[in-house]
This record gives C-alpha cells, structure tokens and sequence, in this order.
C-alpha cells in the first residue's frame, strides 16, 4: 500500500509518523521550505518539497500508483484541489480531506470528495454528548461505527419504569445488555424489571439510536 | 441581471466597474475591507467582507439570485472551490474563475469549470507582440502549450 500525505504541519507530521511506523509505504508532501527541512530531518526520503495542489508535484511523488492521498493542510480549498486532482486526474482509488469548516463536509460530498475528517465537527460532537449527561451515552462504537456500545439512565419520566423488559418495545437489532442498580451488576434479561435510577448499558445500531432513546427515555432527539 | 464577483483586487474591481457601467447589478466579496477602496465612490453596488468558500457568505452577496459569479482572488484554489459552489450549489448560470497555474486551469477545465489563465493569456500575448505576430483568439491563448504541459 502506497500513501501520499500532503500537508506537512502536525496533522501531517504525526500521521506519516504513525503510518510509517506501522510500515506503510508513504510520501509526506509539504511546500514550505523551512517546515520541509525539519521534516526531511526526521522522515529523510519521505519528506517531499513540493506544492500538492501542482499536478506536476502529485505525479513526481508517484500519485499515479498511490492507493490513497490524504490533503490534510490547514486550508479546506487546497485540500479540496488536492483530492480532486488525485482522484480525478491520477484516479486515485481512496482520497481523504481534513476539513475545518463542519459545513465543507456536505460541500465536499457535492464536488465529489466523500471522506472527510472535520476536528470541528468531532469536538462538537463530544460537547454535544457532554450536555446530554444522564442521558444515551455512547460508550464505544462497534462494527466499523454501525453498532453503538450505549449507556443510559432512567429517570422517574422514563416509559420504560416498572415493567419487564421483555413488554418493552425496542427498535431493531437493539439488545439491552447490562443493569447497573446501585453497585450492583447483572445481565439484562426478559424477566428484569425495570427501575427508576437503574443504568443500561445496550447496544443499538447507529441508524437507531434516537428511536432507542425515544423507547427507553420516552424523548426523542432531532437528528444532529 | 445581479452579477457576484470574488475578490476586489485590480481585476475583481475594474470587473465590477466595468459590469455595474453597463447597468448590471453587483455584489464583491473580499476578505480585506481596505481593498473595496479601488471601487471608488461612484461604486453603487454591494460589498461582502468575508471568505467565498463559505456559503453564508456568498449567500450575503446574493448568490442565489445572481445569473453570474466571477472568481478572481489571487489564490487558486479559492477560485476553484467557490467557482464549484456557485455552479453546482446555487446554479449560477455563467461562472468562471481566474486560475494563475496553467495546469491546474487545464485540468479544471476538463472538469467542466470555466477558467481563463492569465499566464497563459499575457505570455501568449507578449510572445505574440515580440516575435511580430498577428494576436490570436483567447482560446488559443488558453490552450496549454506543449512545453508547458511536459516541462518538471
């Protein structure tokens, strides 16, 4: 597997780090001279001067047979020319772009480009998760990001109080996993009876998380 | 016909002069208020500060409505990315943008995005001037000339 980062600032600098030390083949693309030195000083070959957004550049670092080009610059418009050019004119297989502004995603998407990784938009989103405390927590993401590990308390509103769980109508492929009563744990069964205060941990598909918290919480959420 | 123009620098102004002269209504974007000076007082139409990458913003100046959208900033890609948006978003009818690179022009162009280099275009025109040549038509200025296309 051949990668070509482009973007030499810390994004760049730890990811071809990481990659490299995960024995990927890898080109760190960076056009600042000063910045390029002290990369070349560490990765040596690996560092390339050059301005990624230039076809001549994407070609010399071997674009034509890379599997992925990862535009991770500070700057969403070069990072958008960047993956163009790699996938359009070198047809790259996979390309990924580092975005700032959260709203470039659906840009991003319109011109083309499907992968993108906004920092914004996750840091957002662990804000988001903080202000719904008490709340459908997500503890891990299971199945590439399809299955969601979730943990969430019932409160004296919740619609799921007081009945067993095998009366509680629960969206799909939804599994109630384990009761945690005061210091207690136990495995979630038809029999368990629901109580105020109890805390679950479930595992829900992604796609049904807010109609999971609508069945157990009796709130539902609109889609973020 | 209301007209959206990125960038007011010496292009981006004379543009907007230019067009508001033959009775069209404008809106020019800018990121720096200082450079809306080179639209003079007699200027009628509307000046953004902000980005043209960003939606909101060129929302501001009317894109929505506008039957055209020039990108002349200095930078690129800015030109590339806000040209895109306002053709394929928002349905500009007329949009082009001004790239430096010829190649990077070259391969936009085959990408369907309107652009015009005045690389090519100046030095196609002094080459024209020196060597005593009659001047061609812009689309032949505009077509990447081979050397250019190989050299690295």
């Amino acid at each position: 597997m051949y990668v070509i980062v482009v973007g030499g600032g810390k994004v760049g600098y730890y990811l071809t780090k990481a990659l490299r030390s995960a024995g990927i083949e890898i080109t760190l693309i960076e056009k600042g001279r000063q910045r390029f030195d002290l990369l070349q000083e560490e990765f040596g070959d690996v560092a390339f001067l050059g301005d990624g957004c230039e076809v001549r550049t994407l070609e010399q670092a071997g674009a034509p047979r890379a599997d992925l080009v990862a535009a991770v610059t500070g700057d969403d418009e070069d990072n958008l020319v960047i993956c163009q050019m790699a996938k359009r004119k070198f047809k790259v297989k996979r390309v990924v772009a580092r975005i700032n502004n959260p709203k470039n995603e659906l840009t991003f998407q319109m011109l083309g480009i499907d992968e993108t990784v906004s920092s914004t938009k996750l840091i957002y989103s662990l804000i988001e998760q903080e202000v719904e405390v008490a709340d459908v927590i997500p503890l891990m993401a299971l199945r590439k990001g399809h299955l969601e590990l979730v943990e969430v308390a019932l409160t004296e509103e919740s619609p799921s109080i007081n009945q067993k769980v095998r009366d509680l109508v629960l969206p799909q492929s939804c599994t109630l996993a384990i009761l945690v009563r005061g210091d207690t744990s136990e495995i979630i069964h038809g029999e368990t009876t629901l109580h105020a205060g109890d805390i679950i941990v479930a595992i829900t598909p992604s796609a049904h998380v807010h109609e999971f918290r609508k069945a157990i919480l009796g709130k539902a959420v609109p889609a973020s | 016909m209301h007209i959206v123009i990125l960038g007011c620098g010496r292009v981006g102004a004379a543009l907007a002069l230019m067009l508001e002269a033959s009775g069209h209504s404008l809106a020019v974007i800018d990121r720096d208020r200082e450079s809306f000076r080179r639209l003079g007082r007699s200027f009628h139409g509307k000046t953004v500060l902000g980005i043209g990458i960003d939606e909101d913003v060129l929302r501001k100046a009317g894109i929505e409505r506008a039957g055209a959208f020039a990108a002349t900033t200095s930078g690129d890609n800015s030109n590339i990315m806000s040209a895109q948006i306002a053709k394929m978003k928002f349905k500009v009818a007329r949009v082009i943008a001004r790239i430096y690179d010829p190649l990077r022009a070259e391969a936009y162009k085959e990408l369907g995005v309107d652009t015009i280099s005045p690389t090519l275009l100046g030095a196609g025109l002094c080459l024209d001037f020196i060597l005593e040549r009659p001047y061609r038509s812009v689309a032949e200025y505009q077509a990447l000339p081979e050397v250019l296309a190989h050299s690295s």
